[in-house]
């Protein structure tokens, strides 16, 4: 079969969403709204001390009084945030011994999603805490981590096992007043990860956390800290997918990760949410804010593959606060059909000699919005800073968008910042091509998109890299007749 | 091997190819001459299974199997092979991962296992040495960056690796120099058996003094209005085309 323009886009559009089931767990469940009382109830139910709560409430305070932002280059139906609830547990939320306690359904629904338990423990070295539904049901590896220091927990449990780091640390990179979604996420978080690794320790496994939202009309509001101390090292990977469903979904998550001196920390993340069918119904509206603060000699990398989500407003970036410390930013953020992603990062250069790279690689096909934006900012006392970024965008077909909104604000003199972009199209020629040697057309667009893509799949940990090669597959390929 | 009887084609409503007949046995060399224009690419594409030219008439047969409906993988796993004039770029592909998938893809449509990994590499080694190809050279993005010289040398590394049934090189020569020219040449020749066919496509005769051509045929307008043997070709260097033009309007 030739390869053409038009059959390509066909191709892309009946390309439904893979992982498209729901599972039914009871769930446990809070009335719809939000205000000071529900605020107070989520952290009833979750137990929490009195700081806890009230600096909850004090974000909700803040949040009540703040505006949804317009800047982003996305347009959606804002979410009627009194027509949500926001609090979700599965129903008898045991703490599992093994595999064989949990829920079946639960366990089925992971295999189905190829991210089995089973086989996640055979996965050398990977501890997962799978957070379903707001709240983690099973933690492994746990005891290996606990040998070395480390703490991983739900920072549900975090908050009244460990009070010091999370009081410390909490807001300490995101405050809660950064923006209306950090704000409305400090108020109502349900759960999320707690990572923090000691003095000069190297964290022996990737620790890894699976994300799924899972209830009608749910909000998922997802908190995770990961504090690695002096000298130490963590590789920390987040992957999710989701249900098919018919209603947008609101995720507002906030990842803070802090690094002190010598430390480094690489955060991986694989997002797969339901982007909606391919009238551009449903999806998941994803609004996130991911930030790292260096201090001297550290090292934040942020790596992500991007194929979900309706709508996606998301910028991981780096403080980099402590004098020689780097920040990296790896994405390969994908659109079809209707979707539209606004993402990038921000690299704010405070410390001198301060460095940072920034690979980002769009690929966008149907009638999907793909924008990168991203802030380099040297402040005056960044001597002799650095900044190299890298935009490529990759369009199939002719009904898409790829746009870049580099911003750059250098006030230091020594500073050095490089832009480059590129935008460049599949080809019929490079099709023929592949076909010629015996490729057929879904190969070839793989073949071609993993090419594309590979500087940033390059970056991710060995297990993570085919799953996501897998996605992207997945996202950008029909069932070719 | 190879029957093709009466080919019309053309892109964009205008015809092309005008009728071709040609006929190539197992163990034969075929040189396609003429000057720029005249239709060399496009019977290669047609053959390779390129649909931006439609056949409008005519029939492509590969050991009694017609192509014409073929798609181009297809034809591919049946064992054609076409060296491309102009090579395309795919970036942060390297050739051996473009090799391994071409291999294994037509493996997996012929119904074979994956290659071992092993037996690529060695495979891999040994036809890198055939062409004198760098080692390095094999990790880099297909085709990104490359020469004109180590494109064409990179479509005959990778014809060794496919190992054809009917290779189609069309102007492989351009862009070598005589070193290079020599090396592909022998490569050619080393790959030559009595089961496979060579179409080699030029409009310079200085390739055909190392890949010697059992039959060559002169390609004028979309039609072949001469053919002979090897002579035929010293005779084209000599005279040039104008006394065939003359010859086919007569
Ligand atoms: N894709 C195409 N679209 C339009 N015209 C084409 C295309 N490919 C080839 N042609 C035309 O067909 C004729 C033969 O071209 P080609 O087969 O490349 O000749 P040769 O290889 O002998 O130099 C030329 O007039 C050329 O312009
Ligand atoms: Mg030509």
């Amino acid at each position: 079969m030739a390869y053409t323009e038009e059959e390509l886009k066909k191709e892309l559009e009946t390309k439904e969403y893979e992982y498209g089931f729901y599972t039914d767990i009871e769930s446990d469940t809070f009335p719809v709204g939000l205000n000071e009382d529900i605020v107070r109830a989520i952290s009833m139910k979750k137990e929490e001390p009195e700081w806890m709560t009230e600096w909850r409430l004090e974000a909700f305070r803040v949040w009540k009084e703040m505006e949804e932002p317009e800047w982003a280059n996305v347009k959606y139906k804002k979410p009627d945030f009194q027509a949500i609830s926001y609090y979700s547990a599965p129903m008898n939320k045991p703490k599992y011994d093994s595999l064989d306690e949990v829920d079946p359904e639960l366990l089925d629904t992971f295999k189905r999603l190829g991210i089995s338990l089973e086989e996640q423990k055979k996965l050398a070295g990977v501890a997962v805490d799978v957070v379903m539904d707001s709240v983690s049901v099973a933690t492994t590896f746990k005891k290996t981590l606990a040998e070395k220091g480390i703490i991983f927990c739900s920072i549900s449990e975090a908050i009244k096992e460990h009070p010091e780091l999370v009081k410390k640390y909490i807001g300490s990179v995101v405050p809660r007043k950064d923006n209306f979604y950090a704000a409305l996420n400090s108020a109502v978080f349900s759960d999320g990860s707690f990572c923090y690794i000691p003095k000069g320790v190297r964290c022996p496994m990737e620790l890894s956390t699976y994300f799924r939202i899972n209830q009608a009309g749910t909000g998922q509001f997802e908190r995770t800290l990961v504090i690695a101390d002096e000298g130490s090292y963590v590789s920390y990977l987040e992957g999710c997918t989701a249900p098919m469903r018919d209603e947008n979904q609101l995720h507002a998550a906030v990842v803070e990760l802090i690094a002190l001196d010598d430390a480094e920390i690489k955060y991986s993340t694989v997002q797969n949410w339901f982007p909606g069918d391919k009238e551009g119904k449903g999806g998941v509206f994803n609004f996130v804010t991911k930030r790292g603060l260096c201090e001297t000699n550290a090292k934040i990398s942020w790596t992500q593959v991007e194929t979900g989500s309706a709508v996606t407003w998301k910028y991981p970036s780096c403080v980099l606060k402590g004098d020689n410390s780097i920040g990296e930013f790896y994405s390969i953020a994908v659109t079809n059909n209707y979707q539209q992603a606004d993402t990038g990062t921000k690299m704010i250069h405070l410390g001198r000699n301060t460095r940072s790279t920034i690979i980002s690689k769009g690929i966008s096909a149907g009638k999907s919005q793909n924008s990168y934006r991203g802030l380099v900012q040297i402040n005056s006392r960044a001597e002799n800073a650095r900044n190299f970024s890298q935009c490529d965008s990759l369009l199939m077909g002719n009904e898409c968008g790829a746009h870049t909104f580099p911003y750059i604000e250098a006030k230091n003199k020594t500073s050095q910042v490089e832009h480059e972009a590129t935008t460049s199209k599949i080809g019929e020629d490079q099709i023929f091509y592949c076909n010629q040697r015996g490729i057929d057309t879904e190969k070839a667009i793989a073949l071609i998109v993993n090419g594309f893509s590979k500087e940033v799949l390059n970056k991710l940990p060995m297990e993570f890299a085919v799953e996501a090669q897998k996605l992207l597959e997945i996202s950008l390929e029909g069932s070719v007749g | 091997m190879l029957k093709i009887k009466n080919l019309h084609a053309s892109v964009e409503g205008k015809e092309i190819l005008k009728g071709i007949n040609l006929e190539v046995n197992p163990g034969e060399v075929h040189a396609i001459m003429g000057p720029n224009g005249s239709g060399k690419s496009t019977l290669a594409s047609v053959i390779a299974g390129n649909e931006d030219f439609e056949i409008t008439d005519g029939s492509i047969e590969l050991e009694g199997e017609e192509l014409n409906e073929m798609a181009p993988e297809e034809r591919a796993h049946q064992g054609v092979f076409l060296s491309f004039q102009y090579p395309v770029e795919i970036p942060g592909v390297t050739v051996t991962n473009f090799m391994k998938t071409a291999i294994n893809e037509t493996r997996k449509a012929r119904g074979q296992e994956e290659m071992p990994a092993n037996e690529m590499l060695k495979k891999i080694r040994e036809k890198s040495e055939l062409l004198e190809i760098d080692r390095k050279f094999l990790s880099r993005s297909l085709n990104e960056g490359f020469s004109g010289g180590e494109k064409k040398r990179n479509e005959i590394f990778q014809l060794a690796m496919m190992e054809p049934k009917l290779a189609i090189l069309d102007e492989t020569d351009s862009g070598l120099d005589i070193d290079a020219l020599k090396i592909v040449a022998n490569g050619v020749n080393r790959l030559k058996t009595d089961k496979n066919a060579t179409i080699v496509i030029t409009h310079y005769q200085r390739l055909l003094d190392y890949i010697i051509p059992d039959h060559v045929h002169v390609l004028l307008n979309g039609k072949i209005v001469k053919s002979g043997g090897k002579e035929l070709a010293l005779e084209l260097e000599e005279k040039g085309y104008d006394w065939i033009k003359q010859e086919a309007a007569v």
